[in-house]
């Protein structure tokens, strides 16, 4: 629809102007998502190791041969980005939404872009890089 | 009936921090908190600070917390609060003194909206913009909002977060978008879809 431009008299209030960027609407989208995808995934997961094998069961040759079998690497892969993303998302919500200083939620927010660059590297170079020693 | 009356009241030129005074008031069940307060006020301790204006539930200026909810204090009974009746400021705005509190903050996420008919366009025929039943009726209950603050000051992000909208400003978003006559619908969902609307 075309918007005529009231002018330039168009006031804010002393707040940011609104930039035209959807990133508030796909992060919302993300959540509910990730949110469905992610109960299939991490029930799954449980299911598989903690329900179907015993614990005990559970030792490097297990991940080894599991891991053999490309459709699960990609299974913990992509619980991993979820999980991460969601959970890190959901603290730069909660963030916005409780700290009161912007100083403290401008840092609040480098900071878990940090964290989950870091733990998206290392997590996907432990799945994705492993290779079997033993050649399985 | 005797009702006790516990006030949250504040004066920032003599008091420290906030503090409960306790008044005994006869009240009749019918009788609103409204009446209350301008009992207390006009008998009790004329110091007494609080907004209001017309008395029914038209003006929004007596919104305050009644008992732990916001209330606006010219629409709750006496039967439907009980005997022992606590009355504080609504939160998340600074406090002027008692009852009274500085409603800017709250008015600045409704400015941000643009709260007016944008229609920069002529009408149709030259003389006025109609507008059929069917098309007011889409917007007829948010035209209903008398700003009290009610709504947006019983929501915790509104009190920590200091650029959210707050729910009135998005009832009075929709008010104007569903406008058939308004032509700024992009102006205020661009608000509205910025980090401080409605995507919290
Ligand atoms: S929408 Fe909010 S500000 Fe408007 S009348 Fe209702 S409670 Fe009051």
């Amino acid at each position: 629809m075309a918007t005529p431009n009231p002018g330039t008299g168009i006031r804010y209030a002393g707040r940011p102007r609104p930039t035209q960027s959807n990133f508030e609407l796909y992060s919302w989208l993300f959540m509910r998502v990730s949110g469905v995808v992610l109960w299939i995934l991490v029930l799954g997961h449980l299911l598989i190791m903690h329900v179907l094998n015993s614990v005990r069961d559970i030792d490097y040759a297990f991940v080894e041969n599991r891991w053999a079998n490309p459709l699960w690497r990609i299974w913990d892969w992509t619980m991993l980005i979820l999980a991460l993303i969601h959970g890190l998302n959901g603290v730069r919500l909660m963030s916005d939404d409780y700290l009161r200083k912007r100083k403290h939620r401008v840092i609040a927010t480098i900071l878990i872009y940090v964290a989950a660059f870091a733990f998206i590297l290392i997590g996907s170079i432990t799945i994705l890089m492993f290779r079997s020693p033993t050649g399985m | 009936m005797e009702v006790l009356v516990r006030i949250k009241r504040f004066n920032p030129e003599k008091d420290e921090a906030p503090y409960w005074a306790e008044y005994k008031v006869q009240a009749q069940p019918s009788d609103r908190v409204l009446d209350l307060l301008n009992h207390i006020k006009w008998n009790i301790d004329g110091t007494l600070s609080y907004r209001r204006s017309c008395a029914h539930g038209i003006c929004g200026s007596d919104a305050v917390v009644i008992n732990g909810v916001n209330r606006l204090a010219c629409r709750e009974l006496v039967k439907n609060v009980g005997s022992r009746i606590e009355i504080e400021p609504i939160r998340g705005l600074p406090v002027i003194k008692d009852l009274i509190v500085d409603m800017e903050p709250f008015f600045a996420g409704y400015k941000a909206i643009h709260p007016f008919l944008i229609a920069d366009d002529p009408p149709a025929d030259g003389k006025e913009r109609r507008q059929s039943p069917a098309e007011r009726a889409r917007f007829d209950d948010t035209t209903k909002c008398i700003l009290c603050a009610a709504c947006t000051t019983s929501c915790p992000i509104f009190w920590t977060n200091d650029v959210y909208v707050g729910p009135a400003a998005i009832v009075n978003a929709h008010r104007f978008i569903f406008d058939s006559r308004d032509r700024g619908a992009s102006i205020r969902l661009d608000v509205l879809n910025s980090q401080a609307g409605v995507w919290r």
